[in-house]
């Protein structure tokens, strides 16, 4: 007899993901849904989906969900986490949703101390709209909208949303993490069921920003890819814990 | 019989708001709907309820939103640039099918324009201010009393078809002081239960959906042909208008909110020099009054219609009676507001 070691998460809908071939966006949908799962919040759960290749993740989540315009979630999430204090709200985002558009909803919401849990997915471009440049993209990447490669004469410098948010006082918890190995996915795992257990006990905004891929508009193989994360995101964009007050506030 | 009160406009709509059982309010300053705002931050936490001043106006109508996915009443007030920032959410909660009530206490434009009472928001509120095939049910009340009787209609409507209703109201409405008789608290209990599609958690059902996004062409013209239904049905039932002294009229005037309350000391002011004159109030200005208007006319020689704008509900008034009447128009604008003389004084030529 064999053992059955890799379910689906119950938190996970039956539905194919419809990301790329080596595109993080599935993983870290399933250690979101694990999390739901061990926590036994599925059936009190709302998410809130951004615009972007996640989009779809209202669906791929079996939870109450909708989709908030692009950049919005975090008040979205605030609207429903106000009007149903006991419920778990959390907001799915990526890197062109929140750190360009959606900039001012993050950090006051995240000022505010809002009891919700935001996951961050970067992976320094738009991967819906066809690999323009994100606020979040590197100097010298080339996107589509720059073509010769981001300058930071004119087109500014990668914006380090963790860093920023830092300093917001409502902030209980915020990681950076990776899904780039097993390794590194036990450690994502940990953090974001760090991050939902903060909304749970009421203590305040929690985020984790997971660094991801985007084979399809990198122009990279799925190997190559991950190559190029650890090689060059990361040394712009450091793993870490930047804030955790779990342990004051307890 | 509740006693009357004397209250600030804005004031007597939140308070109205709070008895029509809304419980949680977003918003941002903006004047003249600031005591709005005020109001609710010091009501809402003497019953229970939630105030949250957000960082912009586009936050604010998106926390509506997401309140509004719980099926819970909720509201923002703000005026005219505030408006126009939240169009996009307006846009998805018409989308989404999400029961929502907003209040624009309108004042001149364009941009950032000034702080005085205007009507020139009319084409934004009745024929669409943001994307889509969509439309908010919009009433104008011309006193605050009216606005205060409207509030719970509002609610009600929002909550009935599921679409964000809109009191068009000016900054005449907001500021000025009047005796109010409120309403009773209204009981929720059975009138609002969204259980069946509100994102409150999937306890013991399958897990609920509310966007306004459907990758599908063909889905998404279903959702668009549905929510067409639903206008129809509002346009067959909720058309609300007022008349005076139509009966006898050789004229007729035709004005909304606070000018059609100005209006009103027109008529006075006109019959007492022997000129035949009634007036057409619309009170829904989406649905507007076509046919009810059309038929008002009939027999009428001239109809001056007067607006706080440059003209805007003028064109639905044409489009009403179709060419049976001649449609004159006189408007003052950016916060000037026109006098029953001045209108009088428009009316004479046209007689
Ligand atoms: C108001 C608005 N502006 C622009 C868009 C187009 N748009 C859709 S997704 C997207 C970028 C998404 O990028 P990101 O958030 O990084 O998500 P990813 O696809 O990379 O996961 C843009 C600009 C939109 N839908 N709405
Ligand atoms: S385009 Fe990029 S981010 Fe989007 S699914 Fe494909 S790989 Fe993932
Ligand atoms: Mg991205």
């Amino acid at each position: 007899m064999t053992e059955a070691t890799y379910k689906r998460p119950e938190s996970l809908a039956k539905r194919e993901f419809s990301y790329c071939p080596g595109c993080h966006h599935g993983i870290i949908h399933r250690l979101v849904a694990e999390t739901i799962d061990e926590l036994s919040i599925r059936e009190k759960t709302l998410m809130v989906a951004p615009v972007g290749c996640s989009v779809f993740a209202y669906e791929f989540f079996d939870v109450d969900g909708t989709v908030a315009p692009h950049g919005r979630a975090p008040a979205v999430a605030t609207g429903m986490k106000r009007s149903l204090p006991d419920r778990v709200v959390f907001t799915y985002q990526g890197d062109g949703d929140l750190a360009a558009i959606g900039t001012a909803e993050i950090v006051h919401a995240a000022n505010r101390g809002e009891k919700i849990t935001t996951i961050f997915v970067n992976n320094a471009i738009y991967g819906m709209t066809g690999g323009q440049m994100a606020p979040t993209t590197l100097l010298g990447m080339k996107t589509t909208t720059s073509p010769y490669g981001r300058k930071s004469e004119t087109e500014g410098f990668p914006l380090h949303v963790s860093e920023l948010l830092k300093e917001t006082a409502g902030i209980v918890y915020l990681e950076r993490v990776a899904v780039s190995s097993p390794q590194e996915v036990r450690k994502a795992k940990a953090a974001i069921k760090k991050a939902f257990t903060v909304q749970l006990k009421g203590l305040g905004f929690a985020m984790v920003e997971v660094l991801s891929t985007c084979p399809t508009n990198w122009g990279l193989s799925p190997v190559e890819s991950i190559k190029w994360l650890n090689e060059n995101m990361k040394k712009e964009y450091p793993l870490g814990v930047f804030v955790d007050k779990v342990g004051d506030l307890k | 019989m509740a006693e009357k009160v004397m209250v600030k406009g804005n004031e007597a709509m939140a308070e109205a708001a709070v008895r029509a059982g809304c419980r949680i309010y977003f918003g941002y300053p903006i004047t003249p709907q600031s005591e709005f705002i005020e109001y609710m931050a010091r009501r809402m936490p003497q019953i229970e309820g939630v105030f949250l001043q957000s960082e912009s106006e586009v936050a604010a109508v998106n926390m509506v939103y997401g309140a509004a996915c719980t099926g819970n009443r909720v509201m923002t007030s703000t005026s005219s640039p505030g408006f126009s920032l939240m169009q996009e959410g307006v846009s998805y909660i018409a989308g989404a099918m999400l029961p929502a009530v907003f209040v624009n206490v309108v004042r001149g434009g364009p941009g950032l324009g000034d702080i005085q009472p205007a009507q020139s928001d009319y084409f934004q509120a009745t024929k669409g201010g943001a994307h889509g095939d969509y439309h908010l049910i919009v009433l104008a009340p011309g006193s605050i009393q009216e606005s205060v009787d409207l509030m719970e209609d509002a609610f009600r409507m929002a909550d009935e078809y599921r679409m964000p209703v809109l009191i068009l109201a000016d900054g005449m409405l907001g500021q000025m002081m009047e005796p109010v008789e409120f309403p009773e608290f209204v009981k929720l209990e059975g009138i609002n239960d969204h259980s069946a599609w509100a994102l409150r958690g999937a306890t013991g059902r399958e897990a609920n959906k509310v966007t306004s996004f459907d990758i599908d062409p063909v889905n998404l013209e279903k959702m668009n042909i549905f929510i067409q239904e639903i206008y129809k049905r509002i346009k067959a039932k909720e058309v609300r208008y007022e008349t005076i002294g139509l009966e006898d009229a050789e004229y007729m005037l035709v004005g909304y909110g606070t000018m059609g309350r100005i209006l009103g000391s027109v008529v006075k002011l006109a019959r007492s020099k022997g000129i035949k004159v009634g007036l057409f109030r619309p009170i829904t200005l989406w649905p507007f009054p076509y046919a009810e208007l059309k038929k008002a006319a009939e027999g009428v020689k001239t109809i001056l219609t007067v607006e706080m704008s440059m003209g805007q509900m003028v064109e639905d008034v044409r489009l009403a009676v179709e060419g049976s009447v001649p449609v004159q128009f006189y408007g003052r604008t950016g916060g000037m507001v026109p006098t029953p003389d001045e209108v009088l004084a428009e009316l004479l030529k046209h007689v």
